[in-house]
Formats: C-alpha cells, sequence, structure tokens
C-alpha cells in the first residue's frame, strides 16, 4: 500500500476548521441568528476546502493520499497520523456535505425542543463538533487515533440526543451510548491484542495500520482480532441482530441529529470493515464472510419487513436503514471489486436517501406534531412539493432505476451474485419489500382523503426547498452519472481486497470449456492436457 | 518474661473493642472501644519491636497514637455536633445515609 | 450481431428521449406558472419526437441491411471491473417499429387528454407524468444494453404508478397503483436476476456482449435467463401468475389506460423476449413455457372479460388475452417473433381506440363505468360510436380488419408448431377468439345498443374535437393498419435482422384457408353466443348483476385470482411482519432489555446491604478481615 505524504495539512486544516467553529460558538456575547449564520458559514467553509481537496485528489493512485504522520504519544508508538483513499475521501464529501444541510435543517430545532438561553449556542457548537470528529474517523491512519476519534464521536451525540431530543430522548441516548461503548471496548480490546502483537514481532509497538496488516497472526488469534473489530463495528452498522438502538436513537434524535447518526456516523462501522477488518485480518475475513453476508441478508429482509409495520414514521425510516446496512455488508464481504465499489457508492447514496427521507420526515412531523402514521393521509394535496420531494426520497430509498441508490444497489447484487449466488437471489427479493414500505409509507401519509388536522398543513417553505433541493438534485445526478464517484471509490476498494489478496472470480464462460469429449462433463476425469483456464471453467460448472 | 503473654493480652484488648464497637450503641462508648483497638494493636507492636531489636514498631506505634488521637478529635466533633441536632449519641439513630 | 456507431442523423437519437423528457422536467418543477400553458408544451414534444422518429425511419430504411443497427454511445454509465454498461441508444428495426408506436400513439393520446383532462385541475401535473412515461418507455426500446432497458423498464412502472394514482384522494386508486408497482417489482427481480446471470456467465450485460456469447452460456443457465427474463415479462404485462395488478390499474384517468395498460408499456414484455431472440432461440423448453403462459393467459383474460360490467375492466382483461396471444406467438420462437410485434402494434392502434372511446363514453355519462346503466348511446354518440366500431371489428378479427390479419397469423402459426403441443396451442389460440368475440358483442351491445338505461340526470353528448379526432386517427388505423402491416410480409422483412428469419412457407399442420375459415366460424358463434344472451330485444338488462352459476361468480372475482394473492402472500406476510415486530421488541431487544433489567435488578438487590447502620457496617467488616486472614492461613498452612 502505497501511503503519499503531503506537506501540505489538507485534512488536518479541514479537521480544524469545524472544530474552531465550534468553541467559537462557545464565546459568549452572539446572538442566536448570528450563532445559527456562523455555524453554517464555518459548514460551507468546510465544504468548499474539501472540495478542492477533492480536486487535487489523484484517481489514478490508489493509496493514501495526504499523508501527515507526527508522533504523538511516542512511549506507546501512537502517531498522529492522518490520510485518505478514495474510500475515506467520498465519506468525507458525504460528511461535508451534509453538515450545512443538516445545520440549515436544523435552524429552529434547537430553541424549540429546549428553551433555555444557551440551547442554540451548544446545539450548533455539538453539530460542529460532531463533524470534525467524523472527518476525523475517515481520515485516520493510526488505529488508536481511529479508536480516540470513534468513541469521541459519542459524545456530542449523546448530547444531541439526550439533550434536544424527543419525549423519550434518555433512554434512546442512554442505549445509544451503551451500545456503542461495548462495541468500543471489544474494539479496545482487539486493538490492545495488536499492539503486543506488533511489540513481538516488530520488536517496537506501533498503531500504523500499514504496518499492523504486515503482522503475521496465527489463524485463531486473528479470529478473535476479527471478531473484536468486526462486533464494534456491527453495532455501529448496525446489523442484525445489533439494531435495536438505531430506532431508538434514530426515532428520539432531533432530525438533524438522525440525518447525522444514519446518515454518516454509521458509515463508520461499515467503513471499519473495509478500512480495518479486512486488511488487518485477511484469512479471519475470508473465514467470516459467508457468515456475515448471511447477517446481511437477514438484517435486508428482516429490516423491511419489521420497517412495513411501524406506525412511527422515523422508526420506519430506521428501520429501511437496517436493510440498506445489510446490503452494504454484504457487498463489503462479497470480495468483488463490483460488490466493494457497490458497497461504498452505497454508503454515499444511503447518506442522501436516507437523509432526504429523515429530513422530509421531518418537515411532515413539524407540521404535525406527530410522528404517528395514523394522523397523516392526503397531504400531497395541500403541500405538493412536500409531497414530490417524500416521494423522491423514497424512491432512492427503493432503488429505482435512474436514481443514485440503483447504481449502488445493482452492484452490489451483481458482485454478490457472482460469489454467492443463492445469497444474492434471496437479497434481490429485498427490493419487492423495498417497494412496498416505501410505498406503503407514501400512500398512507400522503394519498387518500385528507385527514383531519392537516387542513392548514402549509407547503415547503424557502429554507426548506434550499435544505431538500441539493440532496434530491445529487440524488438524480449521481444516478445518471455516478462515473465521477466510481473512479474514486473503485482503485481503493480493489486496492484494500489487493491486500487481502482477494479477487473478482472469473466469470463462468464456456468458452474456456474444452472440446466435447476432451472430457466427461462430469469434471471427475480431468486429463492433464487442460489449460488452466479450461480447467477453471470445468470447475465452475461452466461445462455441464 | 514470656512475650507470648503480652500478644496474648493484646489479641483480649482486641477482642474487647471489637466486641464493643459491634454490640454498643452509644457513640462515645464505641469510640472508646476504638481506642482499645487502636492500643491492642501498639501493644502488639511494641512487643515485636521489642522481640525483633528493631525500633520500627516502636516509631509505627507512635504513628498510630498521633493518628487515634487526630480521629478522636475528629470523631469527637461530630459525635458532639450529632447530639446537638439530635439529642442522641446512639449510632443506630444516625443511619441516613444509607441506599 | 454487430451495431454501427451512430453517426450523422442517428447521433440524434438521444433527442428522441430528451423532448418528453425536458417537458417532463419543466412541467414537474416548474410549479404553477406553467399551470395554464405547460400542457400544450407538453403535447408538443411527444409530437417533436415522432417528427424525428419519422425521419429516422426513413434515414434507417435507406441503410443497406446489415448496417440497421445503429448504436449511440452517449457515455460510460457505470465501470467497476469487468462490469461495464454505457449509457447508449440501440436504433434499429424493432425499436424503430416501438418507437414510432409509442411517439405516434402517445402524441395522439396527449391531443386527447387536452380534451379529457381539460377542467382537472391538476392537469399539469398530468402531462409531466405523461412525458416522463413517454420519455422512460423510449429508453426502455432503445436502450443498448440490458441494464439500460431495466432502467427504462422500471421508470415506465415508476410513471405507470404516478399516474394510476393520479387522483390520490381516491383511496382505491393508491392501492391500485402500489399494486402495480409491487407487482411489476416481482417481475423486476426476475429481470434483475437475469441481468445478473448474464454477468456471471459472460461479463456482459449489453446485447452486443450478450448476444454475441450467448453460444458459450451453458444450456441450464441459458434457460435460467430465459425463465427469468419471462418473469419480468410477465409482471410488465400482466401474464398469469402476475396479471393481477392490470385490471385495477384503470384507477387511473383513461388516457392513461389507452397509451400505458393497453398500447404500449404493457407490451414491454414482449419486446422483451423478442429482442432476447437470440436467448430464447437457443432456449427451446424456455419458450414451450412462453407459450404456455400466453395460452392460459388468453384463455384466462378472455373468460374473466365476460364477466365484468365495468367497461374498462373488461377492456382491461381483454388487454391481458391479446398479450396473451402475443406471448404464444413470440413463445414459437423465430416463427413467432414478426407476428407477435404485428399483432402488438395492431393492438396498440385498436385498442388504444376502444380506449379512448370508452374514455368518450365515460365523458358522457359523468364517468360512470358500469356498463348496465348504458345502452343506446349510438345515436347520441355517433363518432364515438362509428369508431369504437372499428376497434370492435378489429379485435375480434372481423374479415379485412386488422385482427383478422394478425390474430389469425397466430392462431396458424400456433397449428404449425406440430406435435401435441401445437394442437393444444391452436385451439387455445382458437378457443379465445371465439371467447374474445363474445366478450366484445357483449361490451358493444350493452353499450350503445339496446334500451337506454342511463341513471337520471345524465345527458350524453359527442365529445369535443380534440378527443374525438385522435381517436379517428386511431380508427382508421384500427381498420387499414393490419392489413398494411402484413401487406408482402414488409415488416417481417423489415425485422428480419433483428429477429431471424421466419419459418418457410408452405409446413401448414391445418390448410390455411380452412383455418380461416374454422376461426371465422367461432368468431361468429361468440358474436351470435352474445347476441342471443344480451342483445335480442325481449332480453332485459337489469342494472344489479343477476344471481349466477359458479363458474360466472369465479369469473366475477376473477377466478380468484386476488383473493389466492390475498391469501397466500397478502395475510401472511401481514402475520410475518407483525410477528418479526413482536420478535424484534420482546426477542432481540428484549434479549439486551433484559440483560441491563438483570444488572439492574442485582444492583438493586445488593444495594439494601447499604442499609446505614455503623454497626453493620463494621460486622462485615470484621468478617470481612476474619475471611482474609482465614483465606491466608489456609494458603499457608492448608
Amino acid at each position: 500500500m502505497t501511503v503519499y505524504h503531503d506537506s501540505f495539512p489538507w485534512l488536518t486544516i479541514i479537521g480544524l476548521i469545524p472544530l474552531v467553529g465550534s468553541f467559537l460558538l462557545l464565546v459568549p456575547g452572539f446572538a442566536d441568528l448570528a450563532i445559527k449564520r456562523i455555524a453554517l458559514l464555518v459548514s460551507l467553509v468546510t465544504l468548499g476546502w474539501v472540495a478542492v481537496m477533492t480536486a487535487d485528489y489523484n484517481v489514478h493512485k490508489a493509496g493514501f493520499q495526504f499523508a501527515q504522520s507526527t508522533s504523538w504519544i511516542g512511549q506507546f508508538g501512537i502517531r498522529y497520523a492522518v490520510g485518505t483513499d478514495g474510500i475515506g475521501l467520498v465519506l468525507i464529501l458525504l460528511v461535508a456535505v451534509l453538515v450545512p444541510v443538516v445545520i440549515l435543517a436544523s435552524w429552529h430545532d434547537a430553541e424549540a425542543a429546549r428553551p433555555t438561553a444557551t440551547s442554540v449556542r451548544t446545539f450548533f457548537s455539538l453539530l460542529l463538533a460532531m463533524e470534525t470528529l467524523m472527518i476525523g474517523v475517515f481520515a485516520a491512519t493510526d488505529v488508536f487515533l481511529f479508536y480516540v476519534f470513534f468513541e469521541a464521536m459519542l459524545i456530542p451525540m449523546y448530547f444531541i440526543i439526550g439533550a434536544f431530543g424527543g419525549p423519550q430522548r434518555s433512554y434512546a441516548a442512554v442505549k445509544f451510548l451503551l451500545y456503542s461503548l461495548v462495541g468500543g471496548l471489544l474494539m479496545l480490546a482487539a486493538m490492545i491484542g495488536l499492539y503486543v502483537q506488533s511489540v513481538h514481532q516488530l520488536g517496537h509497538g506501533t498503531f500504523d495500520i500499514f504496518a499492523l496488516e504486515k503482522l503475521h497472526l496465527s489463524t485463531g488469534l486473528q479470529d478473535w482480532l476479527f471478531l473484536g473489530f468486526f462486533i464494534a463495528f456491527a453495532i455501529k452498522a448496525p446489523l442484525w441482530p445489533f439494531h435495536t438502538w438505531l430506532p431508538d436513537a434514530g426515532a428520539e434524535s432531533p432530525i438533524g441529529g438522525s440525518v447525522l447518526l444514519v446518515g454518516v456516523l454509521d458509515k463508520v462501522g461499515t467503513f471499519g470493515f473495509l478500512r480495518y477488518c479486512i486488511p488487518l485480518f485477511p484469512s479471519a475475513s475470508k473465514t467470516f464472510a459467508p457468515y456475515v453476508v448471511a447477517l446481511g441478508i437477514v438484517g435486508i429482509l428482516y429490516g423491511a419487513l419489521v420497517a412495513m409495520a411501524q406506525r412511527d414514521l422515523k422508526r420506519l425510516v430506521s428501520y429501511t436503514s437496517v436493510a440498506h446496512f445489510g446490503f452494504i455488508a454484504m457487498g463489503v464481504f462479497a470480495f468483488t471489486s463490483q460488490g466493494g465499489t457497490g458497497a461504498v457508492l452505497y454508503m454515499v447514496n444511503h447518506g442522501l436517501s436516507t437523509g432526504a427521507l429523515f429530513l422530509v420526515v421531518g418537515f411532515l412531523i413539524a407540521r404535525r406534531g406527530s410522528r404517528n402514521i395514523d394522523d397523516f393521509g392526503g397531504a400531497a394535496k395541500q403541500a405538493p412539493i412536500l409531497g414530490g420531494a417524500f416521494l423522491l426520497a423514497g424512491l432512492s430509498s427503493l432503488a429505482l432505476p435512474g436514481l443514485n441508490s440503483f447504481v449502488s444497489e445493482f452492484l452490489v447484487l451483481v458482485g454478490t451474485f457472482t460469489r454467492y449466488r443463492a445469497a444474492a437471489v434471496v437479497a434481490t427479493v429485498g427490493i419487492i419489500l423495498a417497494a412496498l414500505y416505501v410505498l406503503i409509507a407514501y400512500q398512507r401519509t400522503m394519498q387518500g382523503p385528507l385527514k383531519a388536522g392537516l387542513e392548514k398543513m402549509k407547503d415547503l417553505d424557502v429554507r426548506e426547498i434550499a435544505v431538500i433541493s441539493p440532496v434530491l438534485a445529487l440524488v438524480v445526478v449521481l444516478g445518471v452519472y455516478p462515473k465521477p464517484l466510481i473512479d474514486i471509490i473503485k482503485p481503493s476498494v480493489t486496492a484494500t481486497y489487493d491486500r487481502a489478496n482477494r479477487h473478482d472470480p472469473a466469470p463462468l464462460d464456456a468458452s474456456a470449456c474444452p472440446l466435447p469429449g476432451g472430457y466427461d462433463g462430469t469434471g471427475k476425469t480431468l486429463p492433464d492436457f487442460l489449460t488452466p483456464a479450461q480447467y477453471a471453467a470445468v470447475k465452475q460448472g461452466a461445462c455441464s | 518474661m514470656n512475650p507470648a503473654n503480652y500478644l496474648v493480652l493484646a489479641a483480649v484488648i482486641f477482642t474487647i473493642g471489637a466486641v464493643g464497637v459491634l454490640v454498643r450503641r452509644n457513640a462515645i462508648v464505641v469510640f472508646m472501644c476504638i481506642e482499645l483497638m487502636l492500643n491492642a494493636a501498639n501493644l502488639t507492636l511494641v512487643t515485636f519491636s521489642r522481640l525483633r531489636g528493631s525500633l520500627d514498631g516502636q516509631v509505627i506505634a507512635f504513628f498510630v497514637m498521633v493518628v487515634a488521637a487526630a480521629e478522636v478529635v475528629v470523631g469527637l466533633a461530630i459525635i458532639v455536633t450529632i447530639f446537638r441536632t439530635r439529642r442522641s449519641a446512639s449510632v443506630d439513630d444516625a443511619n441516613l445515609l444509607k441506599y | 450481431m454487430t451495431y454501427t456507431a451512430a453517426s450523422g442523423l442517428f447521433a440524434a437519437t438521444w433527442l428522441l428521449l430528451l423532448f418528453p423528457l425536458v417537458g417532463a422536467a419543466l412541467l414537474l418543477l416548474g410549479g404553477k406558472a406553467l399551470d395554464r400553458a405547460g400542457y400544450q408544451f407538453a403535447t408538443l414534444m411527444p409530437i417533436a419526437s415522432f417528427v424525428l422518429a419519422v425521419v429516422l425511419f426513413f434515414h434507417l430504411k435507406s441503410q443497406p441491411t446489415s448496417g440497421r443497427a445503429v448504436d449511440d454511445h452517449l457515455y460510460s454509465w457505470i465501470a467497476v471491473g469487468g462490469f461495464h454498461v454505457s449509457a447508449g441508444l440501440l436504433l434499429d428495426p424493432l425499436s424503430m417499429i416501438f418507437v414510432l408506436l409509442i411517439t405516434g400513439v402517445g402524441s395522439l393520446i396527449h391531443i386527447y387528454s387536452i380534451g379529457y383532462m381539460a377542467h382537472d385541475p391538476g392537469r399539469r401535473r398530468f402531462f409531466g407524468y405523461l412525458n416522463l412515461f413517454v420519455a422512460a418507455m423510449l429508453l426502455l426500446v432503445l436502450a443498448d444494453s440490458y441494464l439500460g432497458l431495466y432502467v427504462g423498464w422500471e421508470g415506465v412502472g415508476l410513471a405507470s404508478y404516478l399516474l394510476i394514482a393520479f387522483w390520490q384522494y381516491k383511496p382505491a386508486a393508491g392501492t391500485a397503483a402500489k399494486k402495480a408497482f409491487v407487482m411489476n417489482r416481482v417481475g423486476d427481480v426476475g429481470l434483475s436476476l437475469a441481468i445478473m446471470l448474464m454477468f456471471a456467465t459472460l461479463d456482459k450485460v449489453d446485447y452486443a456482449g450478450v448476444f454475441g456469447g450467448v453460444h458459450h452460456i451453458g444450456h441450464a443457465d441459458l434457460t435460467a435467463i430465459a425463465l427469468l427474463l419471462l418473469l419480468g415479462a410477465c409482471g410488465k404485462s400482466g401474464q398469469v401468475p402476475l396479471q393481477g395488478w392490470l385490471p385495477d390499474a384503470m384507477e387511473g384517468p383513461t388516457p392513461v389506460s389507452a397509451l400505458i395498460h393497453a398500447a404500449t408499456m404493457v407490451t414491454a414484455g414482449v419486446y422483451l423476449i423478442a429482442r432476447s431472440a437470440p436467448i430464447f432461440d437457443l432456449a427451446p423448453e424456455a419458450r414451450l413455457v412462453v407459450t404456455i403462459v400466453g395460452a392460459v393467459t388468453l384463455l384466462f383474460g378472455a373468460a374473466v372479460g365476460c364477466a365484468y360490467d365495468d367497461i374498462k375492466k373488461v377492456l382491461a382483461y381483454s388487454t391481458v388475452s391479446q398479450i396473451g396471444y402475443m406471448f404464444l406467438a413470440v413463445g414459437l420462437g423465430p416463427a413467432g417473433y414478426a407476428i407477435a410485434i404485428i399483432h402488438l402494434v395492431a393492438h396498440g392502434f385498436f385498442k388504444a381506440t376502444m380506449f379512448l372511446g370508452a374514455g368518450s363514453v365515460m365523458h358522457a355519462m359523468d364517468d360512470q363505468v358500469d356498463m348496465r346503466r348504458f345502452g343506446g348511446l349510438r345515436s347520441v354518440m355517433p363518432v364515438t360510436f362509428a369508431t369504437f366500431l372499428m376497434g370492435y371489428l378489429a379485435i375480434i378479427g372481423f374479415p379485412l380488419w386488422s385482427g383478422f390479419w394478425t390474430k389469425d397469423k397466430i392462431i396458424e402459426a400456433s397449428f404449425d408448431k406440430g406435435g401435441t403441443s401445437g394442437y393444444i396451442l391452436g385451439i387455445c389460440a382458437l378457443l379465445g377468439a371465439g371467447v374474445t368475440a363474445f366478450y366484445m358483442t357483449r361490451l358493444m351491445i350493452l353499450t350503445f345498443f339496446g334500451k337506454r338505461r342511463w341513471t337520471e340526470g345524465v345527458h350524453p353528448h359527442e365529445s369535443p374535437v380534440s378527443m374525438t379526432a385522435p381517436m379517428i386517427v386511431l380508427a382508421i388505423g384500427s381498420a387499414v393498419g393490419g392489413f398494411l402491416l402484413i401487406l408482402n410480409g414488409g415488416v417481417q422483412h423489415w425485422l428480419t435482422p433483428v429477429l431471424g428469419k421466419s419459418a418457410e412457407e408452405g409446413v401448414h399442420t391445418v390448410n390455411g384457408t380452412v383455418l380461416t375459415i374454422i376461426t371465422l366460424l367461432v368468431v361468429a358463434g361468440g358474436m351470435s353466443g352474445a347476441y342471443v344472451a344480451f342483445g335480442r330485444p325481449t332480453v332485459r338488462i337489469p342494472w344489479t348483476p343477476p344471481q349466477a352459476g359458479a363458474v360466472v361468480t369465479a369469473a366475477r372475482r376473477n377466478l380468484y385470482g386476488d383473493a389466492f394473492n390475498e391469501a397466500v402472500f397478502m395475510r401472511p406476510g401481514q402475520y410475518l411482519t407483525r410477528f418479526l415486530v413482536f420478535v424484534d421488541g420482546r426477542g432481540v431487544d428484549g434479549a439486551v432489555g433484559g440483560l441491563a433489567a438483570l444488572v439492574g435488578g442485582t444492583s438493586g438487590r445488593m444495594r439494601r446491604a447499604q442499609n446505614g447502620f455503623v454497626r453493620s457496617y463494621a460486622l462485615s467488616m470484621s468478617l470481612g478481615a476474619v475471611a482474609l486472614v482465614g483465606a491466608l492461613l489456609l494458603v499457608r498452612f492448608g
């Protein structure tokens, strides 16, 4: 794995901008409106920097770019090491895009949820702090540094849910925190295990991922360490059956928090699979891959079915995410360039589509003051723009071809199909269920006769249109022209799999088959004169 | 002079003190019982110091006395305050600090 | 098969798509500002596409036969590893026919809708959706890869969803739209799995690559691909077992039923199978399944069509049945591909005519659809009657009208398949023709003849010119279209480069003339049956349908198709979701919650030890010290 160091500290600066902004907001004396404007400005400046950095990213180099490394805690070989490949880059881009959207979407939420003098500055300061930590978690190339960001991220999120959330907020916040901490604990143990190994094998301890992946770990040890990391990430993602914190947290969090939580924070889990689990523990990844794929399938079907029966709009959206994360995990562990690329693209697309869905649902809830789906009905007539936005976001969620999610979902399915055929077939059934949960929700809220209490419902105002339209525009554009993102992601995914020594299976091509009569058709008698290609074709059953 | 006798005496005093702490309700008496236990410990320390021909034990005994004195100061102050507010020196009455 | 890269005029193929797409985007995003004039703009868009299509058609015709497949590569859409899909359009004889049909009929129906939707407050939205449909449908037939087709495939599904649910305040409309989308998705699973299987076996999903490598696929995989494609086709085309959504889709405005659910979208399944001819050619077992699906569906649709009183539903089941004919034909392989396409085009004309006629009748009758409340409309709506008559004569295969030329061919080809299966399929097709004549005659009699059974306050009148003009054009198409299509085998020759050569003439199982006469006798039987049952002056048609025997009751409930879906999929599905919610709350979350409760409960009990009595603390300390010393002694001396 090549690491391209950069004299200009891109990632550090990008990470620092929101942090400085976050502290700036705490300076007493700013009016609430000024605070909101500063927060928005800071997030937009960050977005600008990220955009410039992305333009500077060289898609032809598959390694880590913009890398920087300085000693931090020398005694333990801990370094402040950052750098990003295509996978991290697109996720940082996602963070940078979503945070301004979230800030604008939460314009009036803080004082509404918590009418105290300091609530606005606290809320926006927490949001900006989140941004720094999310960028850090995707940019870290030192396992310890990653762990610090990984855990620190919980703190602002805990307060966002716990202080600004719905009626059950403290339950949800504590559940979220405890789940994540348990996962973090397992990861910490596995991390220390790796460190001890590095001391034994290298003579000096290190947390540098590029050094750690060169360690020789016995199979048993690798399995245990893999599980430590995997469970932490599976809780974060969340995969079935570690998912039950998500509906609570997603439903009780304020809308901005839900978008960040489900749109970005959870991606750390699936990102961790690719960045840490697979390169660090290649053979264990291979061992556990079928089980992970199975968990993914369960999640796809289970999440969709449970989503269908939800009465709470936000819980419904949260459960759809469980299904989507099933797809992502399946794609990552299919170990094909299509599956992996599709999975990373899915992370971005899911951030956009579920983000849009949460935003729209948030607009609805704000208008009616209720999350219960039965309180809605026929709303599209009163608010056609809102209805259209809901439908478009929903269609993206059900992966309608032509919209962003389709590209990623199909890549995941095709990538899985070439390795785990049965799994992909079962997962494909998920697309029917996706249509059902989206359309059921749309029908109950938007179609049919107008429900009492909605007569005075207003359509989206200018601010809300400004919030939702960039996201929906991306939903369409990335569906029609996903190439720029794929170009960034694909080399890095292939490089990641190369590190774990996994490659795409060759297509079952009967053109490589030996001529009839050259073999007995059963694959039992394989004469020595077969070429490797012919041998592979017969082995794969293409010559039946 | 058999040093074991001193040790037996110390054990007896300690036991009396311990039982006193456990069975008596009056805070002053409990306090005195604690002093008994401390002094039993002191006696043991001095005895061993003598047996081993080293001064360490005696030095530690002094430390114990100092600590005991300090403890009495604080402890009596607390007891007096409690007595003033509650008109009782029973340790069982002062049970507010619980689950 | 090689495709020529698009150059010159062909490089403008993408404009075909662009026009309606621009129309849709403008109308849907434009807001209220376009409420007044937007629909006119939207009507111009398919017309522009149609004009361009005609120009392209003649240009394509001027090319040598080998150069008639032109690939207009736009840009690289998805490229990951071996998975390369470009956004490209393929203009070849097959897609050309569809483009002409879609833009031609589409334009007429846009014009018709101007009158039909004149007073609807959602007119702008309606035209936007129609434009979106045309764009998606054009993409479906023009795409040069299966994945591109899939985009159009689901795109038309979306447009269909939006248009069925157009009157979204009606609960039935929303439910019907959802049902349509979801049942289509069941088919789409088949289509997407077929694409995955193509990729897994060949590393290709574009037509050129797949058809070029089709000989390398093992037979089992090839049959699987063909059957999965068939599943997709069944979903989109409303074939058994996925037929249930199509009749419900009549909840949408009538122009939608005419355009989407009769003339174009629902025939996409036939297009898919014809397009995949190189695959189906090598998979005879799959073709047999196609013919069986077709035969079953054509009888199913015809049988149910006899029982309904809702004029649009009768037409919808008639569509199901007619597409069954097309499936039957297309399943016959090279002998039938071209015939299927010809029947498809002819059907597009006559079914659109009749749907528009039905819309005209509904327009006149205050949106009623129950034929038992029509009757005697012939005299008050002469134009509608005359055009409807053309469609009627065409569908039953009256001599010289289009159905006579196209449907007879299918019946003939079925017999020509040979063997027992040929006879069975042929007899099914023949029987279907008779039943078709029966239910269509019934519809004609109930609507246009007999006594006036109108409800009070209804004053039927002829529709405005914007509605009748398209009906007249389509009626002319229904009358003479079939003959023109088969004239000199023109369309068959035109399609040969794509679909392969049809079977040689002269190997008939049954003599052609004899078969024609038999067919006509069967049709005449159906017509007279309907006359005897409904048309005699003595027959009274009550407003409420009379009690009927088991067969008719079953047909009135679409042979329990919906009941089956409800009992086998919907109810268990609902129970399953409820059960899973229970599991999620009590099981998965319960396990976690239980663990938390255990820890909490234990500590709750343990804190009781902190009772506040100093002496009990002292006792526990003493006991602890004793235990400690005891343990030490035990270790030391034990």
